[in-house]
Formats: C-alpha cells, sequence, structure tokens
C-alpha cells in the first residue's frame, strides 16, 4: 500500500500526460478522419460530389498509411514532426504522429458508417433542391451520427493503445511510465498501477460512447 | 403550354463493369402532362418508370431529348439553376425516405430550409401541412414511431411544403397494404383537387392508375408502348402489355382452363359483352335479347368504376336460334361490343360490334 502512495503523484501525472495525448491526438485525428473520411465517401462513384481523381488520391494515401504498424509509423515520422511541431522527440511529436495515424484510421471507420447510409434520404434531399455541402451537413453527418459515436469510441481506444508507445520518441505519459518504471526496474507496482488506470479510463470512454449513441439511436 | 413535356427522351446508362452491355432505361419518350393532371405511368419492373420519372426533376440528367417543366429545358440548365426548379417540384417515395434524425416536424421543413424561408413562417407552414396529413399530433415523433401508412403521410407533406407545382410520387403506395395504399391515394386526389397540383404517379398497380390518374402512359422496355386517357386504354387497351394490367383489375375474357370449365357447364354460344358508359348499355343488351325470346344467363364478368365512369365485361351463356341472337344484337347500337368467347383470340360474333371501340 506504501508503495502505491509513493507512487501516486507520479500515476496522476502520468494518466494526465496521457489524457492530453489521447485528447490532442483524437482532437486532430478525430477531426482530420472526418474530413478525410467524408470526402472519401461524397467523392466515390456515383457520390454527391463524385471526383474519381481525388477520391482515387485519397484511397490510395489511405491503404497506404493505415496498414503500418504504429510502433514503426511513429518512428519514420520523426523528420516530419520536426518540421511541423519543431522537434522530432517529445510529447508533442508523440502527438503528431498520433493524431496522424488517427486521421488514416478513423477516416475508413468514417467511410465505412457513411456508406452505409440509405441512399434513398440522399436522394431525397436531393429531389428537394438540397445541395452538395447542405447535403453533407443536414443528412450524411446527423442520419449516421449514432454509428459515428460508436466508431469514434472504437478510435479513442486504439489512441490510448498508441499512446503507450509515445516513449519511443521520448514521449511521456502512462504507457511509457509502465515501461520505463514498471517492466525495465522489475517494478510490477508501477505496471499495475498504470494498467489498473487504463483500463477504467478505457471503459470509462466505452461507456460514455454507448450512452451517447443509445441515446441519438433512440434505443 | 404542357407542365412536363418529354421530347425523344433517351436515358442511357453505360455498362457498370467491362463485358456488360449499356441499359437503355428510357427509349425515346415523348409525352406530355397537363397542367393540373393527374398522369400515371404503369409498366412492370425495369420497365424504366423509375428512371423517367428522376429524369423530369433531373435527379439523373439525359443521353438526348429535351425534359420541359413549364416551358423551361432543364437538360440546360446549370447546378444551380436545376436546385432552384427541383424546390418546385414535390417527390414522394416508395419507402417514404424520411430523415430519421429529425421529427415528423422537422422532416417537413427541411424544404423550406432549403428555400431559406424564415423560421416563424416555416412553422407555420409545417403546421398547416401537418393539419392537411392529419398528423397534427404526430409533430414530435421520429419516423420510426409510425406507421407505413402516416410515414407516407409525412413523405406527402414534406414534398408539398415548398408549394410546388408537380409531384412526382415514385410507387408511393406499393409499400402499403391495400386499405392504407386507399387513403395515401385519396390524399392524393386530394392534393390535386384541392391544391391544384400536377401529379406524375408511377405504378405497377393498375388499381392505382384506374383510382386516380387522368391519363396513363404504359412502358415497357424504356418505351411508352401505350398512352391516353385512363378510361380509353382501360376499356380498349391496344397492346397485351397494357390487356395484361388491365386483366389485373377487371376479371377479362375467360381464357384456357376457365374457358374450358363454363363451356362444361353451359349448353349454346358463350357471348362477352363489353359495355361504357355512353350506353345504358348492359340493360338494352339483356332486353333485345329477351325480346328476341333467345334464352341467357350470366356466368362470368363484373362492372368496373374507373375515375367515376362504367366500364363492364359481362360473359353469358345464350341458348337460341343463331339468326335470332344476330337480330338482336344488330339493335343494341353504339357503347356496346359483344365478341364469342373462344378459345382463340376472340372474334367478332355480330354485327353490333362497333361504337366506342372502333372510335
Ligand atoms: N443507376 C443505374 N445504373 C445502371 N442501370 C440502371 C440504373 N438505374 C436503373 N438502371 C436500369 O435501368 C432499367 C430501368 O430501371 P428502373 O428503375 O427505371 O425501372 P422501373 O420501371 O422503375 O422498375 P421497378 O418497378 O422495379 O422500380 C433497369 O434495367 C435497371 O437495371
Ligand atoms: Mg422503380
Amino acid at each position: 500500500m506504501d508503495e502505491v502512495v509513493e507512487i501516486l503523484p507520479d500515476l496522476l501525472e502520468q494518466t494526465g500526460i496521457m489524457l492530453q495525448i489521447v485528447g490532442l491526438g483524437m482532437l486532430f485525428g478525430g477531426a482530420g478522419g472526418l474530413v478525410v473520411g467524408t470526402a472519401l465517401y461524397v467523392t466515390r462513384r456515383g457520390g454527391i460530389l463524385a471526383q474519381p481523381v481525388v477520391w482515387w488520391l485519397l484511397n490510395t494515401l489511405v491503404n497506404v498509411f493505415r496498414p503500418i504498424p504504429f510502433i514503426i509509423f511513429i518512428a519514420a515520422l520523426q523528420p516530419l514532426a520536426r518540421v511541423v511541431v519543431g522537434k522530432g522527440i517529445g510529447t508533442d511529436a508523440a502527438i503528431f504522429a498520433i493524431a496522424l495515424a488517427a486521421t488514416f484510421g478513423i477516416a475508413r471507420i468514417v467511410e465505412q458508417n457513411l456508406v452505409a447510409l440509405d441512399p434513398g434520404v440522399i436522394e431525397a434531399a436531393r429531389a428537394m433542391g438540397a445541395g452538395p455541402w447542405r447535403i453533407i451537413r443536414t443528412v450524411v453527418l446527423p442520419e449516421a451520427l449514432g454509428p459515428l459515436i460508436l466508431g469514434f469510441t472504437f478510435a479513442v481506444i486504439a489512441v490510448v493503445d498508441m499512446s503507450a508507445v509515445a516513449g519511443l520518441v521520448g514521449g511521456e505519459g502512462l504507457g511509457n511510465w509502465a515501461i520505463t518504471y514498471g517492466y525495465r526496474q522489475y517494478n510490477p507496482v508501477v505496471t499495475w498501477s498504470a494498467l489498473a488506470v487504463i483500463v477504467v479510463i478505457v471503459q470509462l470512454i466505452q461507456v460514455l460512447g454507448n450512452t451517447l449513441a443509445r441515446k441519438v439511436l433512440r434505443r | 403550354m404542357p407542365h412536363i413535356s418529354l421530347v425523344d427522351v433517351t436515358k442511357t446508362f453505360p455498362a457498370r463493369r467491362r463485358g456488360e452491355r449499356p441499359v437503355t432505361a428510357v427509349d425515346g419518350v415523348t409525352l406530355d402532362v397537363e397542367r393540373g393532371q393527374v398522369y400515371g405511368i404503369i409498366g412492370y419492373s425495369g420497365a424504366g418508370k423509375s428512371t423517367l420519372v428522376r429524369l423530369v426533376n433531373g435527379l439523373e440528367p439525359v443521353t438526348s431529348g429535351s425534359v420541359l417543366v413549364d416551358g423551361v429545358d432543364i437538360t440546360t440548365l446549370r447546378p444551380r439553376e436545376l436546385r432552384r426548379v427541383r424546390q418546385g417540384i414535390g417527390m414522394v417515395f416508395q419507402r417514404f425516405n424520411l430523415l430519421r434524425s429529425r421529427t415528423v416536424a422537422r422532416n417537413v421543413a427541411y424544404p423550406l430550409e432549403v428555400a431559406r424561408v424564415p423560421r416563424a413562417q416555416r412553422q407555420a407552414k409545417v403546421a398547416e401541412l401537418l393539419e392537411f396529413v392529419g398528423l397534427t399530433e404526430h409533430a414530435d415523433a421520429y419516423p420510426e414511431q409510425l406507421s407505413g401508412g402516416q410515414q407516407q403521410r409525412v413523405g406527402i407533406a414534406r414534398a408539398l411544403a415548398a408549394d410546388p407545382s408537380i409531384l412526382l410520387a415514385d410507387e408511393a403506395t406499393s409499400a402499403l397494404d391495400p386499405e392504407t395504399t386507399e387513403e395515401v391515394l385519396s390524399l392524393l386526389g386530394r392534393v390535386n383537387s384541392e391544391l391544384g397540383v400536377t401529379i406524375v404517379v408511377i405504378t405497377h398497380e393498375m388499381e392505382v392508375v384506374t383510382r386516380i390518374a387522368h391519363r396513363v402512359a404504359v412502358m415497357e422496355a424504356g418505351r411508352v408502348v401505350e398512352e391516353g386517357p385512363t378510361y380509353d386504354v382501360f376499356t380498349a387497351p391496344r397492346t397485351e402489355t397494357a390487356k395484361r394490367f388491365v386483366r389485373t383489375v377487371v376479371r377479362a375474357l375467360p381464357e384456357g382452363e376457365e374457358l374450358a370449365a363454363l363451356r362444361a357447364r353451359h349448353e349454346g354460344r358463350l357471348l362477352t359483352i363489353s359495355f361504357t358508359d355512353e350506353a345504358a348499355s348492359q340493360a338494352r343488351v339483356f332486353g333485345a335479347l329477351a325480346r328476341a325470346g333467345v334464352d341467357f344467363h350470366l356466368v362470368h364478368g363484373g362492372v368496373d368504376d374507373i375515375q367515376g365512369r362504367v366500364y363492364g365485361l359481362l360473359t353469358i351463356a345464350v341458348d337460341g336460334d343463331d339468326a335470332a341472337i344476330r337480330d338482336a344484337l344488330a339493335q343494341v347500337g353504339p357503347g356496346v361490343t359483344v365478341t364469342e368467347a373462344t378459345a382463340e383470340p376472340a372474334e367478332p360474333a355480330g354485327p353490333a360490334e362497333g361504337g366506342e371501340r372502333d372510335g
């Protein structure tokens, strides 16, 4: 018990850093994924803004980058991180890599949920004289909101997973802490308390996502 | 000037995959829909009805030909102008296509938002339309909380929100049971008669056409094979397709096994009398036969109401002298057609042939 009390300040600090990494990673990655995923959906053949060339470029980009294991991705992205966030190492560099990886992952999740939309409602909106941007704003996204919330919930948990690798580029957070002070220094209390906190956070996110989605879907 | 005019319109979809052929869904269609008319388009699945109606509001661009709405060729409009035209054309769908993320009231408000109508006016208009379709108390319900018929009424209210002068209904009743179909059809009838909206109804059900359409076009393989006032097409179908549709509503001439069974049961000749409302003809035929001392009785058929006009197709078994029968039928006059019921395509049985059908 004493040991836990002893590590508590670190645990709290590292939890805060992890939440920051996940929060910012999701903020940028979520926005990026929403934009890219929606773009994939509307530019595909037969879409409301059909643009075969744009679609092909986006699709190829996502296909190439999404399957890269994150631990390699974050390392390979260091030079680009240096350009964008000013430093190739540290928490910010990790957030940058996570945001980018999340963009590709979330783009597919968004696209899949939008493709499942009933084309009839899009047709109805077109028949009423709505333009493509209005349709995206008032039909496509609101109609897919429930599944999108569930998709984003799934993505947050994937981002929590990614955040554990931040240490590779000198980023902090619970994952890095558990490996550096728990695993490498044979301190199971550190490892287990990090694990417990992560499990609780993931559960909370899942419950929140499910509740929101149920509310939106009215079931 | 016709309200909607299609001039030699063709729509060909490119082959979806290599090796497949392009599909010509609409093939050289020319037709006019007058202002205030209910125009029916009937045809079997794949005939090109939905494609045709989607050309009218430009949801699908034509391959060739022109589509005139209020005299304006919409095939030459730019996207922005086309969207304006669409605001003046309501559309109702087989599967309603309501927005599940919106309440009934907000679904109906959607076209008003598109037309940038201010909020207060929007609310007033929505209330008025919900009243018109009888759904005022369901304003705050979500679509899935309503029955199919109620959802379609929301669809109709929504289609009417922007005060369109044209309503396109693509199989608007096909997903509904007979009773609800009746309810929706009578609502469409009111939209036409009370609001003066020109309606194009697409259907594969002849009842829908006879119930509300003033004029009808029969489609087959992308072409209009028969067209005219509903009553005329119904009482005197020329094409096999039109005849088959008519048969779904009227008990048609007995054929095949049914005819054989009738023959086995009745002596003498079997004559089919078709009559229109031009004359009180059924009584005249029966009267003439009775006066000639010919013995007869009714074995098959019925009388229908098309747009408030009468149409009957009755088969009688007659027993008597051929000359007497011929003389009796000769007296009947126009509006009545008598055909001998044979296994072959029916042949005229007497001089009474004529009137409506030839004219
Ligand atoms: N977007 C499309 N791309 C390719 N072919 C199409 C497309 N839309 C329709 N078709 C084809 O055009 C033909 C006519 O289809 P359409 O939907 O107009 O028929 P329909 O008369 O409305 O039939 P139904 O009663 O089944 O609704 C069909 O062969 C169909 O496969
Ligand atoms: Mg159809």
